[in-house]
């Protein structure tokens, strides 16, 4: 069973790390809607696998946040991805599977995955 | 909603627009009363009488965005729906207790679901905001108390990967542990 312990040890461990956070500037945002519609439309699972996948392939560049409701609610779960200099990406429908293509092609490989866009 | 899990979420998620500072989220499972019994209670902005008299109206919101507020009536209608009840109190400058109780067995009452990943979303998404879960049941308990988290970590974000990870499986072992058994 995990303990607090280990917690202590992992904190020891990153102390030693020197983060490599990139400039605000730089940053790519993802954000997830999380209002009761999002909610109830499967948001929450979409939002665990950006938050997980962006860490495991290690997007310094890209931060996962949540936001309310944008009165498109037929449309969640909506995923909105701003990225500096560009038009915002609207995401709709989603699903912890499409958001790992989104996750390849677009966060990491520079590709819009447009057959998930909201033109779609 | 398919699971109560996700209705925490989402109770939660009102908590943290009220910016409390505290969330305490319970649930309490006991058998030999047949009670199953959520409880989430902050310290956020709160509301006057006449806005809690509201809240359980589908069609009151504060949101600009959409005419319907169904958060609160999904909630209080899986407690009603389950031979159980729904409590919701508030005071401006004080905090919201909204409180839900269902029969344990009751073949209506919707599954818990993942309470690991609410808590965890709760968790990493609102480093400013702290939250206190207690899962109790019967004679069994665990505590994620933030503060406590925090306290540990200094200034290294609960988002850090392995920190992430930590809580989630902090969590699904502690709750699969006190769930035992039982059907939650």
């Amino acid at each position: 069973m995990k303990s607090l312990e280990e917690l202590k040890a992992i904190r020891d461990k990153m102390k030693n790390q020197v983060g490599i956070r990139s400039e605000e500037e730089n940053t790519t945002r993802v954000v997830v809607g999380m209002a009761t519609c999002g909610i109830a439309a499967g948001a929450r699972p979409v939002l665990t696998a950006f938050s997980d996948l962006v860490q495991e392939k290690g997007l310094n560049n890209v931060t996962v946040t949540q936001t309310g409701c944008i009165g498109l609610c037929m449309y969640e779960p909506i995923v909105e991805v701003y990225e500096p200099g560009k038009e915002k990406v609207t995401y709709v429908k989603m699903t912890a599977e499409k958001a790992a293509e989104v996750v390849n092609l677009h966060l990491a490989g520079g590709t819009v995955v447009s057959k998930y866009t909201i033109e779609k | 909603m398919t699971e109560l899990s996700l209705n925490i979420l989402d109770i939660a998620e009102n908590s943290v627009k009220a910016g409390a500072p505290l969330t305490e989220i319970t649930v309490k499972a006991e058998t030999a009363q047949n009670l199953l019994e959520i409880i989430i209670k902050d310290n956020g902005c709160g509301m006057t009488k006449e806005q809690v008299d509201k809240v359980i109206d589908p069609f009151y919101t504060t949101r600009t965005t959409r005419k319907v507020g169904l958060g609160i009536p999904f909630f209080k209608e899986s407690a009603e729906a389950a031979g159980g009840s729904f409590f919701i109190d508030s005071e401006v400058g004080v905090g919201t207790t909204v409180k839900a109780s269902y029969e344990l067995d009751n073949i209506d009452r919707m599954p818990m679901g993942d309470l690991t990943a609410t808590i965890h979303t709760l968790v990493t998404m609102h480093e400013d905001m702290d939250f206190l879960f207690t899962y109790k049941v019967n004679e069994n308990e665990f505590v994620l108390d933030t503060r406590e988290l925090r306290e540990i970590l200094g200034d290294i974000s609960f988002k850090e990967y392995e920190v992430s990870q930590y809580i989630k499986d902090y969590l699904k072992e502690n709750i699969t542990s006190v769930t035992g058994e039982i059907i939650i």
